[in-house]
């Protein structure tokens, strides 16, 4: 072997580079629409459950999402970016959290303010405060609060006669009427954790939404810090400030009721509208699962899932500001601390 | 003392002066560009917030009220804070120049807000006793520097973002006050007295 080809070799493999060098083989299109596939358990489910209103709505929230990215970015004179499926994840997560059955107009309004005014006026990705999806759907709650809170009977419901959501009996007949309804209290569990129930398109089956959740957590797209600390401080405060006296809540209703499983696992872990040290996560979600039982106990809406997450979406540049990662090289460096 | 709490937590989030009942935005948009001047601000609104409500209180109940010369509030409010206002710049720049420097500007600002006209006013309003209204307004105030501090961390966040060249400065500020406002939706409904 010839001394030139030999140092060809060694010099192909001290490749010099600046820092980083751990490569990780991910981007924004890849993390988009692997979320999606984590979500298509939920949204097949849903389709089998409401049936054809359920297929428009989540059409026209995707869609419309994708619609108004390319043309706020032709516009803006940006590079249009509809390929990385962002705009398509927030528009068809703000479906998931409308009612089925909704006028086609409200998931397209809402589509519009996620991506026009939410997530394009502040810069595009990466820059919004807010979630998108969730600023979307608390617009369209303000202005239409009819037509959102109008729930149309399931396609599966068989001995489910109520059109209501469980978290609505709750508010407005109380816990006793709410086992009434479904029968016992194994009975509301399984219609909860198989969804089962009426509810938002999206949310209803706990079960699907968690083994998505897994598939996120185990791809290391989600921290599992925020979805266990969100429905854990949720359980313990609704047990601790039960209907008649400490102690005495049914946390297993109120961590799988509404949307709190599709917001902890899918909204609440949104990479740019939540902190970035472990620390803050933890006290982002925290914070989100108290001011959800706040408004579940005391509010005037039945679910509170979305308001929290988005006050908790505007405290976080204030947990960023005072939690910040130890500089590597400083006094006690942990690596275990942030991923 | 839970009617006091329910009073407090209500002024704080509920019915927020800034993102409820949208007053006081000038001060809102005016000073929210920076966080510490933010906090600052905050917290001299709430001072004044809190010491006005004592003695308009004591003005309405014991002079405009007893000589029934009550369509007067309004006028003698203004005259009263404006004057107050002026009478702790003075006070604080003479005793405490520390604070002054950090104060100064915010305490002239604050004596033409429509905020602390509005605390006493509806205070006035509701006949709340002379507790409750320190109370109200101590809320009021202390919801008045959460608002404008969050507002604050938001608008320095975006300071690196990629904002529309339209959209600089106060526009992207309203529409983060909208958001805000939409968040504190949530709130709506939840202390009804």
């Amino acid at each position: 072997m010839s001394v030139e080809i030999e140092r060809e070799q060694t010099a192909k493999k001290l490749i010099v580079s600046s820092s980083p060098h751990i490569f990780a083989n991910t981007s924004v299109k890849k993390i988009m629409w692997t979320v999606v596939i984590a979500l298509l358990p939920a949204v097949i489910f849903s389709l089998w459950h409401f049936g054809l209103p359920a297929l428009q709505t989540l059409l026209a929230g995707g869609l419309s999402a994708v619609a108004f990215e390319a043309l706020t970015q032709k516009i803006l004179k940006k590079r249009i970016t509809v390929n990385d499926g962002s705009a398509f994840l927030c528009g068809l997560l703000l479906a998931m959290c409308l009612p089925p059955g909704v006028p086609l107009f409200v998931p397209i309004v809402g589509s519009f303010i996620a991506i026009v005014v939410a997530k394009h006026s502040m810069g595009g990705l990466g820059y919004n405060i807010f979630n998108p999806a969730h600023i979307g759907r608390a617009a369209v709650m303000v202005s239409w609060p009819v037509l959102m809170t109008t729930w149309t009977p399931m396609t599966t419901a068989v001995d489910v006669t109520t059109s209501a959501t469980p978290l609505n009996i709750l508010k407005l007949q109380g816990y006793d009427a709410l086992i009434e309804t479904f029968g016992s209290h194994a009975e509301l569990y399984k219609a909860l954790f198989l969804g089962l129930r009426n509810g938002c398109i999206g949310e209803t089956s706990a079960l699907l939404l968690i083994l998505g959740g897994i598939f996120l957590i185990y791809k290391g797209i989600v921290d599992w810090v925020i979805p266990v600390t969100m429905i854990g401080t949720v359980g313990i405060l609704t047990w601790i400030f039960g209907p008649s006296g400490f102690m005495t809540g049914d946390p297993l209703f109120h961590m799988m009721a509404g949307g709190l499983i599709i917001g902890a696992f899918f909204m609440a872990t949104d990479m740019v509208t939540s902190p970035i040290t472990r620390l803050g996560k933890v006290i982002f979600a925290a914070g989100a699962g108290a001011i959800t039982v706040l408004i579940r106990l005391l509010g005037g809406y039945p679910e509170g899932v979305c308001y929290s997450i988005l006050l908790m979406n505007c405290v976080t540049p204030i947990i960023d500001r005072f939690i910040q990662p130890k500089t590597f090289g400083g006094k006690e460096v942990s690596l275990k601390n942030d991923k | 003392m839970m009617e006091y709490f329910l009073l407090f937590a209500g002024a704080v989030v509920v019915n927020n002066f800034i993102l409820t009942r949208f007053l006081g935005l000038c001060i809102f948009f005016g000073v929210s560009k920076d966080f510490t001047a933010s906090a600052g601000m905050g917290i001299a609104v709430t001072a004044v917030l809190t010491l006005t409500s004592i003695f308009t209180w004591l003005a309405y109940n014991y002079i405009l009220v007893p000589f029934d010369v009550t369509f007067l509030t309004t006028v003698v409010l203004v005259l009263l804070i404006a004057s107050f206002v002026q009478l702790l710049e003075m006070f604080v720049k003479k005793f405490t120049p520390t604070l002054h420097k950090m104060w100064g500007i915010y305490l002239l600002l604050i004596a033409t807000n429509c905020v602390v006209l509005g605390v006493p006013l509806i205070n006035i309003e509701s006949d709340y006793t002379l507790l409750k209204s320190i109370v109200n307004a101590f809320g009021s105030g202390v919801g008045f520097a959460l608002a404008l501090v969050l507002m604050a961390s938001c608008r320095e966040k975006l300071k690196l973002a990629d904002v529309p060249k339209s959209l600089q400065g106060l526009g992207i500020a309203f529409i983060i006050a909208g958001c805000l406002a939409l968040s504190f939706f949530g709130f709506s409904g939840m202390i009804t007295e």
